[in-house]
């Protein structure tokens, strides 16, 4: 029996403690699918997702149509240089005529804040934000708890750290929450241009300039990608100069935990936010992350989509 | 001044004002009884949008929201299309507003021609022409050499420079004020020091210049305190804040409203709290609205994208009178920073209820409560965060020079001849 209620994925925000459980526990049932030989089941059949897609992306598009198409749902996939945006059709209009041909579920990424909930006022379907702006991203989020609740069986009183631009970044920011709702303690740290001014809390993380604060017996580490595009605002003097005194070398990762799992959104910059051998090395899940994001994005599509089943 | 009695209004001017006043033969008596007769109020800063922006608001549109929120004048701001800062345009502005025959207009012009901030507009002409003011509002002017040669050149025609005061290197791209909620709703915010650092430079330059400085819409708490030891020293320069700053927090953007978005933005409790305290303390002269009227267009879209601004004409005196039910301030205190403390800052002869002034007269009900709805506004545009809401207290006449210009409620029609 689905008990899921939400009608709409628009961030961890607005997701409560349970329903992320459910979520992760529907992600865990539907994760053995992947490792099969015969890769797909007919629960959403006859359903359709649109991906609309406004800015780049391998990872995470190309996770949610495979975890689309696992389920036997119908997709199909929009970004914004073959939509009609370049033609001067504003969001609004967009999401009205991709609604008025009946999709499910609207999967959309966009470089703006707050967009995925602007087109929920104006479409039926569902809407799964894939990254908005610099606001969230709640899928990365489910399958990062997911990944560490895979390894370390728990999250409830785990200290979780997390380094690098925290302000700029929609993955910390739905870490932070999603982690913090799970019990976990978060602490944050990176250059203070990248941290929220005079602010010693951020979504219920604690932030500090001493990295190795945050470090100090962290269980999870997760190395945030510098985002090359973002460096004409000068948050940085240099990538080198970020990678000497702010990337995570092994020399740091010993601060913590033994045996602290590395993790990173991806895509990885490396010798810049993480050293080779430790995005390489024996406790690095980040790969686990990548096929954990197929599972998480089947239980969302599954859950919104199979309401009262 | 502040008591129960009566006026009389005799050829469009005030011909006496006491407790009790014999009414003449031939006179039409009004009894308004629990209402208040005030000056007619000045808005000192609207947005007009003609000429260029017509599907937004007119001259005619925005003097008859106007009048329907009791102000008898309002001054505008020249970031038209074409900006205003020439003779021609300020003419314009004031046969438009001629025609329409609701509220007087008092047109400010460009201090730089194109608001581009670097060559200044023509001084003399435009006060010839009719302008009351010069200021580049929507935009500071950037260049502080350049602010500087605005406050000196006005002292030649006593003019004054109203001050738009933002940092925009600090506040680029930002949609709403940064704090707590701006990292919750992951929106790029602006800092209260974008606009304190701007207030600051620009009272810098009148003390230095000795010129005549008006900084508008005050948000922040730092922007009141700089104000208030400016004003100590002695430095000529006033200040007004917007109904918006002291009615709502940031808070309002919750869900991305893009009616709550403007420029400066909504800010803290802390913030709205001092702007409160110096319009207690009189750091802040002015209520001014800045009456900003955007069309869905502009608004019904991404919020980063929305244009900054919301009405406000229709909205100042139930917003302004929740500080008098609340005690913040008094009635008189209301009512001045609506009406002679703007008159004085722009050098207008109006503003009081004198006997030989010309009757511009608002009469408020402040217990009227009213819904603002799409169909209330007289404005074209209804980008308002209180649409939908209940207000307390509003304009149920307004009469300018002894004339009724606005009557909802019929109240000239129960008149008693003498």
């Amino acid at each position: 029996m689905n008990r899921f209620t939400a009608q709409h994925i628009l961030g961890i925000y607005s997701l409560s403690p349970d329903e992320i459980t459910f979520i992760l526990d529907t992600a865990e049932s539907l994760k053995d699918i992947l490792e099969r030989p015969i890769k797909k089941v007919p629960p959403l059949r006859g359903k359709t997702v649109v991906h609309l897609f406004f800015e780049p992306s391998t990872r995470t598009r190309l996770s949610f149509e495979l975890a689309a198409k696992r389920l036997s749902a119908d997709t199909v996939s929009i970004s914004a240089n073959t939509s009609s945006v370049l033609k001067g059709e504003t969001l609004i209009d967009t999401a009205r005529n991709i609604e008025a041909m009946r999709p499910d579920v609207i999967v959309m990424r966009h470089p703006q804040t707050g967009t995925p909930h602007l087109i929920t006022k104006y479409v039926k379907s569902a809407v799964i934000n894939a990254g908005d702006g610099i606001n969230e991203h709640p899928s990365q989020a489910l399958l990062d708890v997911f990944t560490v609740r895979q390894h370390l069986g728990h999250i409830d009183k785990l200290k979780i750290a997390i380094l690098g631009d925290i302000i700029h970044s929609r993955v910390a920011h739905s870490d932070i929450l999603a982690f913090t709702k799970m019990g976990a303690e978060v602490v944050v740290s990176g250059p203070a241009t990248m941290l929220p001014s005079r602010q010693s809390e951020v979504l219920g993380a604690k932030v500090v300039l001493k990295m190795e604060d945050a470090l100090e017996y962290a269980d999870v580490i997760i190395a945030l990608r510098i985002q090359k595009e973002r460096q004409g605002q000068s948050l940085i003097p240099s990538l080198r100069e970020y990678g000497l005194f702010f990337g995570l070398s092994p020399d740091k990762v010993r601060l913590a935990k033994s045996g602290a799992l590395i993790m990173h959104p991806g895509p990885i910059n490396r010798g810049v936010e993480m050293a080779p051998e430790v995005a390489d090395g024996p406790y690095s899940v980040i790969l686990d992350q990548v096929t954990n994001g197929v599972a998480i994005r089947m239980a969302l599509l599954s859950l919104l989509l199979t309401k009262g089943s | 001044m502040d008591f129960i009695g009566d006026l009389l209004i005799k050829d469009g001017t005030i011909a006496a004002v006491g407790e009790s006043i014999e009414v003449p033969q031939h006179t039409m008596a009004f009894d308004l009884k629990g209402k208040w007769l005030v000056p007619g109020l000045l808005d000192m800063h609207v947005h007009l949008r003609e000429p260029g922006e017509e599907y937004k608001e007119t001259i005619e549109s925005g003097t008859a929201a106007a009048i329907a929120g009791g102000f008898k004048a309002v001054a505008c701001m020249p970031n038209t299309q074409p900006v205003n800062d020439s003779a021609g345009i300020t003419r314009f502005i004031l046969e438009k507003a001629r025609s329409s025959d609701r509220a007087k207009v008092y047109p400010i012009a460009a201090v730089t021609l194109g608001q581009r901030g670097e060559q200044l507009t023509e001084f003399g002409d435009l006060l010839s022409a009719g302008a009351i003011a010069f200021s580049d509002d929507g935009l500071p002017v950037k260049n502080a050499a350049v602010m500087r040669k605005a406050l000196e050149y006005a002292l030649n025609f006593d003019a004054l420079i109203i001050s738009h005061s933002e940092e925009l290197d600090l506040s680029k791209g930002g949609a709403m004020n940064e704090g707590l909620v701006s990292t919750i709703l992951g929106l790029k915010g602006i800092p209260a020091a974008a606009e304190e650092i701007a207030v600051f430079r620009d009272i810098a330059l009148a003390e230095w210049t000795g010129g005549r400085l008006h900084i508008a819409h005050l948000s922040t708490k730092g922007s009141v305190e700089i104000v208030r030891q400016a004003k100590n020293r002695g430095v000529r320069v006033t200040a007004e804040t917007a109904p918006h700053y002291f009615s709502l927090t940031e808070e309002a953007v919750f869900d991305y409203n893009t009616f709550a978005k403007m420029s400066p933005p909504l800010r803290t409790e802390e913030d709205r709290l001092a702007i409160i305290q110096g319009l207690k303390d009189g750091t802040i002269d002015v209520i001014a609205t800045d009456h900003a009227p955007h069309s869905v267009i502009e608004k019904e879209c991404e919020f980063q994208m929305a244009a900054n601004g919301i009405i406000g004409l229709e909205t100042a005196v139930p917003l302004s009178l929740n500080l008098v039910r609340n005690g913040f301030i008094s009635a008189s205190q209301m009512i001045r920073c609506m009406s002679i403390s703007p008159s004085r800052i722009l050098g207008l002869p109006e503003g009081s209820l004198k006997c030989g002034n010309s009757a511009d007269i608002c009469i408020i009900d402040p217990k009227a409560i009213f819904t603002l709805t799409r169909e209330s506004l007289h404005s074209l545009s209804y980008n308002s965060p209180f649409l939908g809401k209940d207000l307390q207290g509003r304009a149920v006449l307004t009469l300018i020079d002894g004339r009724p210009v606005f009557d909802p409620t019929g109240i000239l029609s129960l008149s008693k001849i003498n």
